[in-house]
């Protein structure tokens, strides 16, 4: 089977349902979503693989209208309460507006497709969109 | 004065703004020099140096040097985001501390002016279109904009709503009366960048950049140096009176890092290591917040003043917004916050900033602040931070003398 889709970062899940994955310290529980060389809580290094909940709640969000060259503007970043993990993304299928987007909103995983590369090869990022 | 204490003899800072034919050595040699004559002393009697310059090449303090004066002594190239300026000072006075020299200089400088926003975006990683993870997070693209944002103003604006969101009333509307009442403040400071009142009205109508922080909410990109030169107490006895009675107690000096918090590898953490600089900072100065007769708080943006009144200390856990809303921090009120006008206004050329905000508290201490002055200010706070992160806290006193 050839690969035809690559996840948009190594802690986002394709298949059947999608969902995020996190470096959990197996001492204390601290997760990370980037590889650690050690705990930066506990200091401990070995960590296992673990599946964040897809639901979560808006716990504090941005509209940015003004941002580096190539970063298409307006969206909204958000900081996700995913059960107890906090995760950053983008509020996916809101308008982007303070009317429409408000704290403590219930949301849940989404993904998109970020296009094709010159092999064919398609990237999927993610978002939250309202639940 | 107890002879291991530490001092301020003489600060300076530059008119903040733009500076088409200077360059960073230039500004800088102008901030030293004075600081020099502030405290009647020369480059002879300095034993320590200590420098930076955020977006620089590295080495300002040797630069520096070569036109204010070589004297062989050790300098400290320092960086540390928007607590350089402050990290320089605290080296300074470290050395003093350790018995290395009894007389120090830190001095801080930045050109930005011109410069847009800071943080985020990035270059594509290669010129074909292909998606090849790399880095920490495998990522196939730069992620800035399409996993959150890694750009100042958005960031910031997240600290301020999240705080909205732990204990409510942070709107809109609160954030732009805060950046309203330091651009008021900066039409008493004569060295801001920026000095003009500015309605709420036009605040909130302004260019939004990252919702809820509009252009004039954010700070000013400028030009601008700083730098104070510190001696230890038993150094202090030796010299004039005159020097003596202008000389400002650095009753604490502090300096801290962001700990492990759960959520701050997605959102960076300003409160917890402020929380905990503040208290150090009231320890080791035998201070509480309601001695403070002026705080300069690191006001990069209008939605991080808000959350540093609590972190400071400056109000009751989760009652920053009621804080402001009892008029405590305009310049009239019982704790008056960014007199100078705050980065919003006075404006914020990185380096400099941790020795700017301190030249306003001193300013106010030695009762040379002209119509701005707090009047009686006997003691004062000046904090930074810097993304990344680092806090800086300094606690000034006025001289007993
Ligand atoms: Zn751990």
């Amino acid at each position: 089977m050839t690969i035809t889709q690559v996840p948009l970062v190594d802690y986002l899940v394709l298949g059947d349902s999608p969902h995020l994955i996190a470096n959990e310290c197996t001492k204390c529980g601290a997760r990370y979503f980037d590889r650690r060389n050690a705990c930066a809580s506990c200091f401990a290094t070995d960590f296992k693989k673990v599946t964040i909940v897809n639901e979560g709640i808006v716990r504090s969000f941005t509209i940015v209208t003004f941002a580096a060259p190539g970063v298409p503007v307006p969206f909204v970043a958000a900081i996700i309460d995913c059960g107890g993990t906090s995760v950053r993304g983008n509020l996916a299928n809101v308008e982007a507006t303070p009317e429409k987007v408000t704290l403590g909103m219930k949301v849940k995983l989404t993904t998109y497709s970020l296009g094709a590369d010159d092999n064919g090869l398609e990237a999927i990022g993610f978002g939250y969109e309202p639940a | 004065m107890a002879t291991d204490d530490i001092y301020i003899l003489g600060i300076y800072m530059t008119k903040f703004g733009k500076y088409p034919d200077k360059d960073t050595v230039d500004l800088a040699s102008e901030a030293v020099i004075a600081a020099l004559a502030d405290a009647q002393v020369t480059m002879k009697d300095i034993g320590v140096m200590a420098a930076g310059c955020l977006m620089g090449q590295g080495g300002i303090g040797q630069m520096i040097q070569k036109q204010v004066g070589q004297t062989g002594i050790p300098v400290y190239n320092v960086s540390n985001a928007c607590a350089t300026g402050a990290t320089a000072l605290r080296t300074a006075i470290m050395a003093i501390k350790a018995g290395e020299c009894d007389m120090g200089l830190a001095v801080g400088v930045e050109k930005l002016a011109g410069v847009g926003l800071l943080g985020g975006g990035g270059t594509p990683k290669s010129k074909n279109k292909e998606w090849t993870p790399q880095g920490r997070f495998g990522s196939v693209t730069n992620v800035d904009g399409l996993i959150g944002t890694a750009a100042m103003p958005g960031t910031f604006a997240q600290v301020g709503m999240e705080y909205g969101h732990k204990y409510g009333g942070a709107t809109f509307e609160l954030f732009a009366k805060i950046s309203e009442k330091n651009h008021a403040h900066s039409t008493l400071n004569p060295l801001a960048a920026y000095t003009k009142r500015m309605s709420l009205d036009e605040i909130m109508n302004d260019i939004m950049i990252s919702y809820p922080n509009t252009r004039p909410m954010c700070s000013a990109n400028c030009d601008g140096a700083a730098a104070a030169v510190v001696v230890s107490g038993a150094k202090l006895k030796t010299l004039s009176l005159e020097q003596q009675r202008r000389a400002i107690k650095v009753s604490a000096s502090i300096l801290t890092s962001d700990p492990y918090q759960e959520a701050c590898q997605v959102l960076p953490d300003v409160n917890t290591l402020t929380r905990i600089a503040a208290k150090q900072a009231y320890e080791q100065a035998g201070v509480s917040p309601s001695d403070l007769n002026l705080v300069e708080l690191h006001d990069c943006f209008a939605t991080a003043e808000l959350v540093h009144y609590d972190n400071l200390m400056l109000c009751e856990e989760g009652g920053a917004v009621d804080f402001f809303n009892s008029g405590a921090t305009w310049r009239d009120g019982s704790m008056p916050v960014n007199v100078s006008g705050g980065l919003e206004s006075k404006g914020h050329p990185i380096a400099a900033t941790g020795i700017a905000n301190i030249w306003e508290v001193c300013h106010h201490l030695r009762g040379e602040a002209g119509p701005r002055q707090i009047e009686g200010a006997k003691v004062g706070l000046a904090h930074v931070i810097g993304l990344g992160s680092a806090c800086g806290i300094h606690i000034l006193e006025k001289s007993a003398l």
